[in-house]
């Protein structure tokens, strides 16, 4: 059943042609007159201060390992999705408590403060 | 598969893709022109009018689009000079790929090629599913390498902001995903749209829907969940430093996301290409010219089926961009973690427990997950405001002078 992804492998050769074609097409057809002022990074008007690959936000680390831990927990129901039906009601008490040890860690995160954003 | 095969898929996939930017082209138009009804304006209405005796002009506004890309063809290509050169160069490459290849995954109608695959499909893949919900969360890498490349500020913020958004509202998509899954039981998008039968999903999985319809939004970075590219904060946000066809291409990419979230939707939700009697019509056709002309028509009607959901979720999302102020970034977050991420993990357990309990196509099970989908929307709709955002709080105080 592979022969279903060779037209996605297909569209992945189309669409990168697209992007190379369009980004050397705008390079060769503009026109090509650099100064100093043009290609300093703008800073609302200012003398660029330091460098903007700096520090940032502990708080958004923060979300990206939240959602590393809640993804992981969103992948395991997904094999549950297509026999939970034949797994019936020992599946459903299963799988409820995986979401009860879900719910604790969502509460225990949220209690923390770590949902909160401030 | 010989070499004729490849080159009739290569062409099929040209014509796809450039489908697609024909799709956003005049999208972008069609937001235009709806924006300026919406606030009283004209919107653009010159390029490409035909003249009618009496001085009327027809269809004005037609090559705006076209307009737009000849300019920013010609526009210089400027490469800041801080910025970290060939990260910065592939940095909307890798926004637009994703954009484009989701599109193989959506059976954008059914015209049978008589040899049991369908010519407006082109990937039937057994975990198609999965795959849309992966292309369309790995298209925010080209919005964060665009951020750090620049090495602009704003652009940094807005990249990082991006990133920490969509993944916060990946979870919910997911679960939004999921709860169709466990409806119709198969990761096939096609399979999706066949099991829905007259009763769309949108039906038994309401709430699942309105979990979809917002967390597609906050995922493709649009308005009013668009704080990653916010100008009056940010100026242009992750895309400050680009011009020329380098911009619009993140503008591309964003806007085929968009349609394709909507396309998504139409077949997660609203039955794809079927509409009710097709399939009688089609029978009809089959007995009275054959087996080509009956596929032919059906596969223009079901893309025409399909292109109109799909239009009218898009003007839902003109609609909402018209309408709805900006969320601030703590309102962003209390959304997708304290009320999405919940409630769709409610709507999961729902499914689960009303797929255990009856029968897979049961219409009682389907008709009182409807109504605890509405319920549940109303009540969550009336009382999830973050707290510190209610009536009555005022940010500036007005006794304490200057």
């Amino acid at each position: 059943m592979l022969d279903a992804y060779v037209p996605l492998l297909a569209m992945v050769g189309i669409a990168v042609f697209i992007a190379v074609f369009v980004l050397s097409v705008s390079r060769i057809l503009g026109p090509q007159k650099a100064t100093v002022r043009k290609l300093a990074p703008y800073e609302s008007g200012m003398e660029p201060i330091g460098d903007a690959m700096a520090r940032f936000p502990i708080k958004f680390n923060l979300v990206a390992m939240l959602f590393i831990l809640f993804d992981v927990e969103v992948i395991f129901f997904f094999p549950y999705a297509l026999v939970y039906r034949q797994l019936g009601i020992p599946g459903l008490i299963e799988m409820g408590s995986f979401v009860l040890v879900l719910l604790v860690g969502l509460t225990y995160v949220w209690k923390k403060g770590a949902l909160t954003w401030d | 598969m010989t070499w004729l095969d490849i080159l009739i898929l290569l062409v099929r996939c040209l014509v796809l893709a450039l489908a697609s930017a024909t799709l956003f082209a005049y999208f972008t138009l069609f937001e235009r022109r709806l924006l300026a009804k919406f606030q009283h304006r004209i919107g653009p209405n010159r390029a490409g009018y035909i003249p009618l005796p009496g001085g009327k002009k027809l269809f004005g506004g037609w090559l705006q689009p076209a307009a737009d890309a000849v300019k920013l063809f010609l526009k210089e290509d400027v490469v800041p000079a801080m910025a970290d050169k060939w990260v910065y160069i592939m940095a909307p490459g890798f926004a637009v790929v994703p954009a484009l290849i989701i599109w193989v995954a959506i059976p954008l109608g059914t015209w049978p090629d008589g040899m049991g695959g369908n010519w407006l499909h082109y990937a039937p893949i057994d975990v198609g599913v999965l795959y849309l919900l992966a292309v369309t969360s790995i298209g925010v890498y080209g919005i964060a390498i665009a951020g750090w490349a620049s090495n602009n500020k704003y652009s940094m913020i807005g990249g990082v902001r991006a990133s920490a958004q969509v993944i916060s509202y990946e979870l919910a998509l997911g679960f939004a995903i999921l709860a169709v899954v466990m409806q119709n039981s198969t990761f096939r998008t096609e399979e999706i749209v066949t099991s829905q039968g007259l009763i769309w999903n949108i039906i038994p999985q309401f709430l699942g829907f309105i979990i979809f319809l917002i967390a597609s939004t906050a995922e493709v970075v649009r308005s009013p969940f668009d704080l990653v590219e916010a100008e009056q904060e940010l100026v242009g946000g992750y895309n400050t430093e680009y011009g020329s066809m380098k911009f619009a291409l993140f503008f591309m990419s964003e806007y085929i996301k968009l349609i394709a979230m909507n396309a998504i939707a139409v077949t997660l939700f609203l039955g794809g290409g079927n509409f009710p009697g097709i399939d009688t019509l089609v029978a009809a056709i089959k007995t009275s010219n054959g087996d080509t002309i009956a596929y032919a028509v059906q596969g223009a009607l079901t893309l025409g089926a399909f292109l109109l959901k799909t239009t009218a979720l898009s003007f839902l999302s003109v609609w909402v961009r018209a309408s709805v102020p900006r969320v601030r970034y703590d309102q962003l977050m209390h959304l997708g973690w304290k009320v999405l991420l919940p409630l769709g993990l409610f709507n999961v357990v729902m499914t689960a427990v009303f797929g255990v309990l009856f029968p897979a196509d049961s219409l009682i099970a389907k008709i009182i997950m409807c109504v605890v989908g509405v319920i549940v929307v109303v009540i969550v709709s009336a009382t999830a405001t973050p707290k510190h955002a209610k009536r009555g709080v005022t940010l500036v105080n007005p006794s304490a002078g200057n």
